[in-house]
């Protein structure tokens, strides 16, 4: 060419999704969300972990057999899954339940034929049955591979707890539908009570529980009417255990579940096979 | 984002240098410093799939020997040996590591979307245990003159039976709802005073519904009135009659007896 003209190297215009993006993340909205770059890196994906509430809560570093299905089954993950299943489902279906003897059965039935979705309360009845399946399987895992064994015996009493909590769970959920079976279950499992040590007016030692001729422990004060409100399953009983199911228990476990997740990564992180 | 110059210099390149095809130019800062990728949280189902010609292409990348194919039928065999730009461990006969993860994160996308519909569904129940719109009130010679407060928390009307109606000039019938036309709540009538009295911020109506004192802008609202077949009234609140609006003159505001 005749002109002298200077050569400059003019880089290829980006696309107009790749300007967006780029103008999106250099905005303060988004950099006050996310601190740092994709995680792309190393130190970033450490990072991505470490800045967001709800990924630190998992470490950022397992060891290999920790995600091997055949060592841990995923048990403790699946359970703590369908906590949150049971929790999200309860929480839509406590919109239309009523626990009072007038309405109790109805709303119940009202849930499968009146309202969207009827599956909704089916999903909380059939994710209890799994969980209750998924805690005892975890169990056994952890007693099969020696997880038990120091420095992680602390974790294992709180994970007993968390089963026992699981069944009362299960055992107070099991009253709210108010059908006979469910009365009669709830008569039959509450009757139980009544033979606690010293606490159950028919249990052992409850006898000796007296000041002269006046019984301290009888059938208006012993455990098993703590636990009913009444001495038969009835209003009373349906209240307490709905507070319990849906308030208390889970209040509890959710605070054992956060010590047990922590307990975790505190005592060396999932267990190894040795 | 500052990070990443850093690290990219820091951490020695593992799989790939910077690729030809994509050449360093003022605008390009430094390779994830803007442009999206397939694992960055915020976009976890972005296609991966649009950003395939900026992949850096795996050194050496062969294509899957022939012994591994060996069982494999032979369409899947010379699939998989056209992916030249697949890592060696990437030898999925049915889609690239890249495929796998959009299905997964499509599929996890998808379902989370339906069970927010689900839930948002759920809370608009298909049965409703309220008093019905319409329904009938008994046969005319049932009531006295003036306001009968007998349907009241039941149906939410009151029913007004009059010698001449100021809409109508004509003996007969009429229902007031029970609704204040200020905030919406329920006046009371007072007989002594022969006026709706509301006990919330004083609005005051005439036994006809017209408005008199207080805030409320415009008279009560009266539903629709006739006499069904079996000779009994039957009153319709999905049907109302707004004063103001001229709409009282409408014959089924009014049933003359």
């Amino acid at each position: 060419m005749a002109e002298s003209k200077t050569v400059q190297t003019i880089a290829p215009k980006e696309p107009a999704l790749t300007r967006g993006w780029n103008y999106l993340t250099e905005t303060q909205i988004w950099k006050s969300i996310f601190r740092h770059g994709a995680p792309v890196t190393d130190r970033n994906r450490v990072l991505v972990m470490l800045t967001n509430v709800f990924l630190h809560l998992h470490p950022v570093r397992i060891r290999k057999s920790g995600v091997k299905l055949r060592y841990t089954w995923c048990m403790g993950g699946l359970s703590f899954f369908l906590f949150l299943v049971l929790t999200f489902t309860g929480l839509l279906l406590m919109f239309y339940y009523r626990p009072t003897l007038e309405y109790a059965y109805s709303d119940i039935v009202g849930l499968r034929e009146h309202v969207p979705l009827g599956i909704m309360r089916e999903m909380h009845r059939w994710g209890a049955h799994a969980m209750v399946i998924t805690v005892w399987l975890h169990m056994f895992r952890v007693f099969m591979t020696g997880s038990y064994k120091p420095p992680r015996e602390f974790n294992w009493n709180v994970g007993v707890i968390m089963l026992v909590l699981t069944l009362l769970l299960s055992f107070t959920g099991y009253l709210l539908p108010w059908d006979q079976l469910a009365i009669w279950a709830i008569t039959v499992g509450s009757n139980m009570a009544r033979a606690t040590p010293f606490l159950g007016h028919e249990g052992p030692g409850a006898a000796l529980l007296a000041l002269g001729d006046v019984k301290l422990i009888h059938a208006g004060d012993d455990a098993r009417f703590a636990l009913l409100g009444g001495t038969f399953v009835g209003e009373g009983a349906l209240l307490r255990f709905y507070v319990l199911h849906c308030v208390g228990l889970p209040l509890v476990i959710a605070v054992l579940m956060a010590v047990h997740f922590w307990r975790v990564r505190k005592d060396g992180g999932i267990s190894g096979p040795l | 984002m500052a990070d990443d110059p850093i690290d990219e210099t820091a951490d020695p390149p593992k799989e790939a240098p910077n690729p030809p095809a994509q050449p360093l130019t003022p605008q390009h800062v430094a390779p994830g410093a803007g442009a999206p990728t397939p694992a960055s949280p915020s976009t976890p189902a972005a296609a991966p799939a649009g950003h395939k010609p900026a992949a850096p292409p795996k050194p050496a990348a062969p294509a899957v020997p022939a012994e591994k194919l060996a069982g494999k039928t032979t369409t899947v065999a010379a699939e998989a040996a056209k992916q030249p730009d697949r890592a060696p461990d990437d030898s999925s006969p049915l889609l690239t590591r890249r495929g796998w993860i959009a299905l997964a994160w499509g599929s996890f996308t998808a379902a989370s979307a339906a069970a927010l519909a689900a839930t948002g569904r759920f809370m608009f129940p298909n049965v409703l245990n309220e008093p019905p719109q319409q329904f009938k009130i008994g046969f005319p010679s049932e009531y006295g003159p003036g306001v009968d407060e007998r349907w009241k928390e039941k149906f939410g009307v009151w029913i007004v039976r009059t010698p001449n109606d100021v809409a109508h000039n004509a003996p007969g019938f009429y229902a007031l709802l029970v609704t204040c036309t200020h905030l919406g709540c329920t006046p009371n009538w007072l007989s002594a005073e022969n006026k709706f009295k509301c006990p919330c911020h004083g609005s005051g109506f005439r036994p006809t519904g017209i408005n008199f004192e207080g805030p409320a802008p415009r008279p009560l609202e009266r539903a629709r009135i006739v006499l069904a077949d079996d000779g009994q009234m039957l009153v319709d609140k999905s049907r109302k009659f707004q004063q103001e609006l001229g709409q009282w003159i409408d014959p089924e505001a009014f049933l003359r007896v």
